[in-house]
């Protein structure tokens, strides 16, 4: 046995006890389950978000970006602080909605303000297509970098199948309390790895930042400016992405639901204050990519930049520390991914679509009934069928984004009315659809998500004009 | 609309101008500032200013917006 192997699983198994320890007070209902109570304070709320937020795909991602593409990688470092900036107007507004009608999940306000069944079980099964190859995404991000930081010692599907269920254990205890204690663990240490690895290659190979820069602008001028190493992501391309992420980040049904876990209204605004520091990080993963590049050039996929360089330049237990880090910071998304598309299929599409007489408690049941029923699909696809969902994966964040007008006017436009919002999320869907498969993504040099939410937005609006508002009992302000 | 909800709309259009709209005026890497090519450079510098404008919006409606019902803590 390895020193890596011992660090990686020993983090994977307390964290899990960890998570499942966190439950263990409370009596579980829909309101603990899903939104903590409501009782999260600042440091936690963070905490979390940024849990969701800074996946194994930003790890490996944006360094495999910064490798293979060069400057487009920045839209990563662009979109979170303009998701943070419109999350301080929307938040606070959604979680003084979310409290007065006791509403769990991102469906529940759709019929909520716009009094319609229909349009919630729409919202929930977009949601829930858009979050399990994101799921999947992560999962496959587990395997790599445990098999990869393990010295191929504990295979990806060990890797996958052991974390994965112990995930589940503690979603189906604790709900997302669980995976906001984990997400402490989880942040200590992606932040450190990030740390040591981002400020330590560029030092050790070219003695710093500036002298590694100097050495990658001769040997490939063209990399650092848009559209880098890349034929078409170009100015105009980075521009309607970072619009498109930025506006469509917080319409992920489970980063949306986490804001119902606040304790108040200024929580949730204060936060959005401090998130963009969380940003910071990102800039030490670009280091390592473009270190990589020029220390061990020709990989076939810049994906595996960060990994591979950690193993040139670090001791094994080192990369031990790496791979645990990279599993925990799957393990967390991936925990709060399970418990909103079980959720949303257990209360808005079972619920609201067929029986809306069913009590809490069947559907508490049948929440922790769906961890089950999704950890099994899930692991049955990640390692069986692993090719089969990614491409569903590039309608994932185009598809969340279509929500943007419904969630946006819906919270501060007394006129927008259901028929506007159900004809614009199907027209944008549509729109995405047809131009991915189409290939015409980017269209005009846009992303097609963009094309996408332009026609939708119109669409809303213009509906919304020519139909009669209705708003059922949904009060906009306390003063009403 | 109140006033203290206007100003914050107006500091909050600061990022989407610099980080969006100006990225085709300084797209280059001369000048260098810090080691960073200028683009990362300008990137960064708004990313790292974006909690300070939002924490400016946050006091302006404090000050200028009447207080709200649920808005304690």
């Amino acid at each position: 046995m390895n020193s890596a192997l011992i660090i990686i699983f020993a983090t994977i198994v307390f964290s899990s006890l960890l998570g499942i320890y966190a439950g263990r007070k409370l009596k579980m209902n829909l309101e603990n389950w899903t939104v903590g109570g409501r009782r999260f304070g600042i440091i936690i709320i963070w905490l979390l978000m940024a849990g969701e937020i800074y996946t194994t795909f930003t790890f490996l991602g944006a360094s495999g970006w910064a490798y293979s593409k060069g400057a487009p990688t920045f839209y990563i470092l662009i979109y979170g602080a303009l998701a943070y900036t419109l999350s301080f107007f929307i938040l606070p507004a959604l979680w003084k909605v979310g409290k007065r009608y006791g509403l769990h999940t991102q469906p529940d306000f759709f019929i909520k303000r716009y009094d319609s069944r229909p349009l919630g079980v729409v919202v929930a099964l977009i949601g829930v297509f858009s979050i399990i190859p994101y799921l999947q995404l992560q999962l496959a991000g587990l395997g790599l970098i445990v098999e990869e930081a393990s010295n191929r010692a504990i295979s990806s599907h060990v890797a996958i199948v052991i974390s994965f269920i112990l995930t589940c254990a503690f979603v189906y205890t604790s709900g997302i309390r669980g995976a906001a204690w984990v997400a402490v663990i989880k942040d200590i240490m992606m932040v450190l790895a990030v740390a040591i690895v981002g400020i330590g290659v560029p030092y050790i190979y070219f003695g710093g930042f500036g002298k590694m820069f100097r050495a990658l602008m001769e040997q490939r001028p063209h990399h650092l400016v848009l559209p880098g190493a890349t034929a078409h992501m170009d100015v105009l391309w980075v521009m309607s992405t970072v619009l498109l992420t930025g506006l469509g980040f917080y319409m992920w049904p489970h980063v949306f639901g986490s804001a119902f876990s606040a304790k108040s209204a200024k929580i949730i605004k204060r936060n959005a204050i401090i998130m963009p520091f969380y940003q910071i990080p990102i800039l030490l993963v670009f280091m390592v990519g473009f270190t990589a590049l020029l220390v061990i050039p020709g990989l076939e996929n810049g994906d595996m930049a960060f990994l591979a360089l950690v193993n040139k330049t670090y001791p094994t237990w080192f990369m031990g520390f790496v791979g645990a880090a990279g599993a925990v910071t799957a393990m967390v998304p991936s925990a709060i991914l399970v418990l909103f598309a079980s959720i949303l299929l257990a209360k808005n599409v079972y619920q609201t679509g067929f029986n809306p007489q069913a009590s809490e408690e069947r559907v508490m049941r049948l929440s922790r009934l769906m961890v089950l029923v999704i950890t099994t699909f899930a692991l049955v696809f990640a390692i069986f069928l692993p090719q089969e969902l990614v491409f569903l994966l590039i309608f994932g964040y185009d598809g969340v984004s279509q929500f943007f007008p419904g969630v946006v006017l819906g919270l501060f436009w007394k006129r927008v009315t259901k028929a506007g919002v159900f004809s614009g999320i199907i027209a944008g869907i549509g729109i995405v659809v047809l131009l991915i498969l189409g290939g015409r993504d980017p269209f005009l040099g846009l992303n097609a998500g963009f094309v996408g939410l332009i026609v939708n937005s119109v669409i809303t609006i213009s509906v919304s004009l020519i139909t009669k508002p209705s708003v059922g009992g949904f009060k906009f302000s306390t003063k009403e | 609309m109140q006033k203290g909800t206007k100003y914050a709309l107006l500091m909050a259009a600061i990022p989407f101008v610099t980080l969006v709209f100006a990225l085709p005026l300084v797209n280059r890497i001369q000048p260098l500032v810090l080691g960073l090519p200028f683009i990362l450079f300008w990137i960064l510098s708004w990313v790292i200013m974006t909690p300070l404008i939002l924490f400016i919006a946050y006091t302006l409606e404090k000050k200028f917006n009447a207080p709200e019902e649920g808005d304690e803590e």
